[in-house]
């Protein structure tokens, strides 16, 4: 019973592949890397939080056809992510370029970061301070009368136990 | 520091989380209700990509060199896009009031544009055909209905991204069309 259940589990373990299956055949294993690269870091705009190489939708299809074809050409990385950016804008790019309408894209977490470390700092050497507690000089006072009379109990019963 | 300066500030204090709170609510809801899909076009201010299609039920081609001339509006549709249907009735009140409107058939049938002009109804001048939607491409688009919206000079001053609608018309087309006559004058 329990092997069953362990092959049960085990196969719910097995990622479904439901990637479209490449039938593109390359010059070289440079182009088919650049090719996966490329397909990889490309958004489609049908469904967003796809890339363009696992996507089923027919816009992906076109533009993984249409990379292939100027990857057939001899186009470089840099030509083709342009030719991508001129039509479908940064948003096509998983990886998007630093420039200052990103900058708090990529700054924003640092900063949200180094505030938090901040306001961690800050409470903790709050905290410090309030440990050290200010006495009145009555306060002085009593905790002497105290301790003196603690020493006079100490000393007598030390007397007693001689 | 006096009391009353002491008191103001343990209210800040107080009020602190409140004041994040409300902050945080105001940018989250900013970010929930911004629609991902409206995907600004790259091509708003600058000319219309160059292109040549033939047309549909005619002869004769259409290029980027025919929108000029006038103010344009070029209407990316299908017969398997449900959308179009709906903006149908908008695009056609457009056409009416003497809008230049052009068809972009997108990644359709022939015969199949044919029967859905003739069953709702043809707005459009001409039709240009994008079979396998190489153009489409180019133009950036990504889904029909898509409508593109082009100056005189050729220039793409915006572009609509779903059905064109009473809100779009008179909120964002009606006012460019203001502005793009200001212009020329």
């Amino acid at each position: 019973m329990r092997v069953i259940m362990f092959l049960v589990m085990a196969l719910m373990l097995t990622p479904v592949s439901a990637a479209p299956v490449a039938t593109y055949e390359f010059a070289s294993e440079e182009q088919e890397a650049l090719f996966n690269k490329l397909s990889n870091e490309l958004r489609c705009l049908v469904c967003q939080n796809q890339a363009i190489s696992d996507s089923n939708a027919d816009l992906a299809k076109d533009l993984r056809d249409e990379m292939y074809g100027m990857l057939q050409q001899g186009m470089s990385e840099e030509e083709i992510v342009e030719f991508m950016v001129v039509r479908y804008g940064d948003f096509v790019l998983y990886n998007p370029p630093l420039k200052p309408m990103t900058w708090l894209l990529w700054f924003g977490p640092v900063f949200a970061l180094l505030a938090g470390f901040f306001f961690v700092v800050r409470i903790i050497n709050r905290q410090k301070k309030a440990a050290v507690v200010e006495m009145s000089s009555e306060e002085i006072e009593r905790l002497k009368t105290l301790q003196s009379e603690a020493q006079a109990v100490i000393k007598s019963e030390d007397n007693k136990n001689r | 520091m006096t009391q009353q300066a002491n008191n103001n500030k343990s209210l800040l204090k107080r009020l602190m989380p409140l004041i994040i709170f409300i902050a945080l609510v105001a940018v989250l809801a900013i970010g929930l209700t911004l629609n991902p899909r409206l995907v600004p076009s790259p091509f708003v201010g600058k000319p219309a990509p160059e292109f040549e299609l033939p047309l549909l039920n005619a002869s004769g081609k259409l290029s980027h060199e025919d929108l000029k001339g006038g103010i344009t509006l070029l209407n990316v549709f299908a017969s398997w896009c449900f959308a179009c249907r709906q903006e149908h009735e908008a695009i056609t009140r457009l056409s009416k009031n003497g809008f230049r409107v052009i068809g972009f058939n997108y990644k359709d049938k022939p015969e199949d544009a044919a029967a859905w002009l003739r069953q709702f109804g043809n707005p459009y001048q001409v039709v240009a055909q994008d079979l396998d939607g190489r153009v489409g491409i180019d133009w950036g688009v990504y889904g029909a209905p898509e409508t593109f919206v082009i100056d005189h000079n050729g220039i793409v001053r915006d572009k609509r991204i779903g059905p064109v609608d009473e809100e779009y018309i008179s909120e964002e087309l009606m006012p460019l069309v203001q502005q793009i006559r200001s212009e020329q004058t």
